[in-house]
């Protein structure tokens, strides 16, 4: 442990998650923005809409991430000069919320596509009945249930990408993976240590966010 | 009761594929008309009622109602649907909403009313169909009968100018059936234009100004009902009848 008493490892410990934390609650908000809205488009009548959120799911669903985040980097930002911060360390950062968020944003699209297919089509046609538009019965009466249902797979989908967000630092932001790296070649004794540390914070993180998710899902499902 | 057609069905056509579900349909409710279309299963009777407010799009032929045609789709559509109330086999009220959120929502969202306005009608109509001390609960919490009871207010919650039954109580237990026969005889009574998919021969015979008879996509005969139960003129409306009344 005095690896971590030493306040400098233990700065860069605690500035790594801190990283980790910050990738994962963007990349959620944009997962969560993105997928919903591929998910509308997906089940919209618009034929061009539909083939859009079709080609974006099987694209990015089937690309490894490290590609993506590498192409974030090198692509948007080295090739194409796409400057999202001054700072290069934030630059980097908002780089790899947008790898995270567009990869992240076509599983939940499939899940809420999957939730939507839970709703009884009596329901849509209820809300078409009584004169709602399209929108308005995909905003108020599909996606609020197809939500609820899909909170739990939605958990999973998260909790993958707070993981994933190590990923990041293949394009040089010293998050947690670039962190617990950085202390095993300076901490070469203290391999299982370090590891076992940052391990350990993932989980002791990960598993309540799961049973939260678990019991959200019980609390807000919708009965039949 | 005038004589003013409020739904006009000309030369309607609908098929499933290689089924024709509505052959040739032609079909005139005036307004505060009570038409209750009756047949076995598979005649299209569904189909029909469906198709006055577009939830099946017809092949050919036109439906008008109120003096013009329906729109083909978009907010058009969506406006000449919220004139026409719709009460579901399978009640459809809005499983994520309470009772009084599932009447409010149309007026306040279709509408754009006040919500205060709205409350206050909706409570209103809860407490005709008897259901005004459930105003809080969730769907899955009220009975069947009670759901679809609901189902009558937050259509009338839109003060809409027909109300179209399909199959109102077939989903129900048969202790049932009456207190939502109750509520669809009372509007009946009250000159509501109304459109009645049903099974309940009882409702048809003290309820209805007309009874349509349908088989095979066909509306094959149509008489007020006292005339209608005595001396059917069809041999398929005979049948129809010797099966179901016989028990």
């Amino acid at each position: 442990m005095d690896v971590f008493s030493d306040s400098y490892n233990l700065d860069v410990y605690v500035t790594g998650f801190l990283w980790i934390l910050k990738l994962t609650a963007a990349g959620t908000v944009g997962a969560l923005v993105i997928g919903t809205l591929l998910a509308a488009m997906r089940v919209s009548p618009v034929p061009v809409l539909r083939g859009f959120g079709t080609a974006w799911v099987n694209i990015f669903r089937n690309t490894p991430l490290t590609l993506i985040i590498f192409f974030c980097y090198f692509g948007l930002y080295s090739t194409l000069g796409v400057t999202l911060s001054d700072n290069l360390e934030l630059n980097n950062y908002w780089l790899g919320v947008v790898g995270l968020s567009v990869y992240t944003a076509a599983f939940v699209c499939e899940a809420i596509r999957s939730g939507i297919n839970t709703v009884p089509a009596g329901q849509a046609e209820a809300a078409r009945a009584i004169g709602m538009t399209f929108r308005q019965t995909l905003t108020l009466i599909v996606l609020p249930q197809a939500g609820r249902a899909v909170v739990a797979p939605l958990g999973s989908i998260l909790i993958a990408l707070c993981k994933n967000a190590t990923i990041v630092g293949t394009i040089g932001l010293m998050e947690s993976s670039n962190a617990m790296k950085d202390l095993i070649n300076s901490n070469g004794d203290k391999v299982f240590t370090i590891f076992f540390i940052f391990a350990g914070t993932f989980a002791i993180v990960l598993i309540p966010t799961g049973y939260g998710f678990g019991w959200l899902a019980n609390r807000l499902a919708v009965k039949r | 009761m005038s004589d003013e057609a409020l739904i006009v069905l000309e030369n309607v056509n609908k098929y499933f594929g290689p089924l024709h579900v509505l052959d040739d349909v032609n079909l005139s409710v005036a307004r505060g008309e009570v038409v209750v279309v009756i047949g076995p299963s598979g005649s299209g009777k569904s189909t029909l009622c469906r198709a006055i407010n577009r939830l099946e799009p017809i092949n050919s032929g036109t439906i008008t109602f109120d003096g013009k045609p329906l729109p083909a789709e978009g907010r058009a559509l969506a406006r000449l649907r919220s004139e026409v109330g719709m009460v579901f086999q399978s009640f459809n009220l809005f499983a994520h909403k309470t009772i009084l959120q599932n009447v409010m929502l149309g007026p306040i969202k279709v509408r754009k009313e006040k919500s205060v306005e709205v409350h206050e009608r909706a409570m209103s109509l809860l407490d005709r169909v008897g259901i005004a001390n459930q105003a809080e609960k969730y769907p899955a919490q009220l009975s069947g009968g009670q759901q679809q009871r609901v189902a009558i207010a937050r259509a009338l919650a839109m003060q809409p100018k027909a109300l179209l039954f399909d199959e109102p109580t077939s989903a129900l237990d048969p202790e049932m059936v009456g207190e939502v026969l109750d509520v669809m005889t009372s509007l009946a009574r009250e000159g509501m234009t109304m459109v009645v998919v049903t099974h309940e021969m009882g409702f048809a015979r003290h309820a209805a100004n007309r009874v349509v008879f349908m088989a095979d996509g066909q509306l094959v005969e149509q008489a007020p009902p006292a005339e209608f139960f005595a001396n059917p003129k069809s041999d398929r409306a005979k049948d129809f009848l010797s099966k179901i009344l016989t028990h």
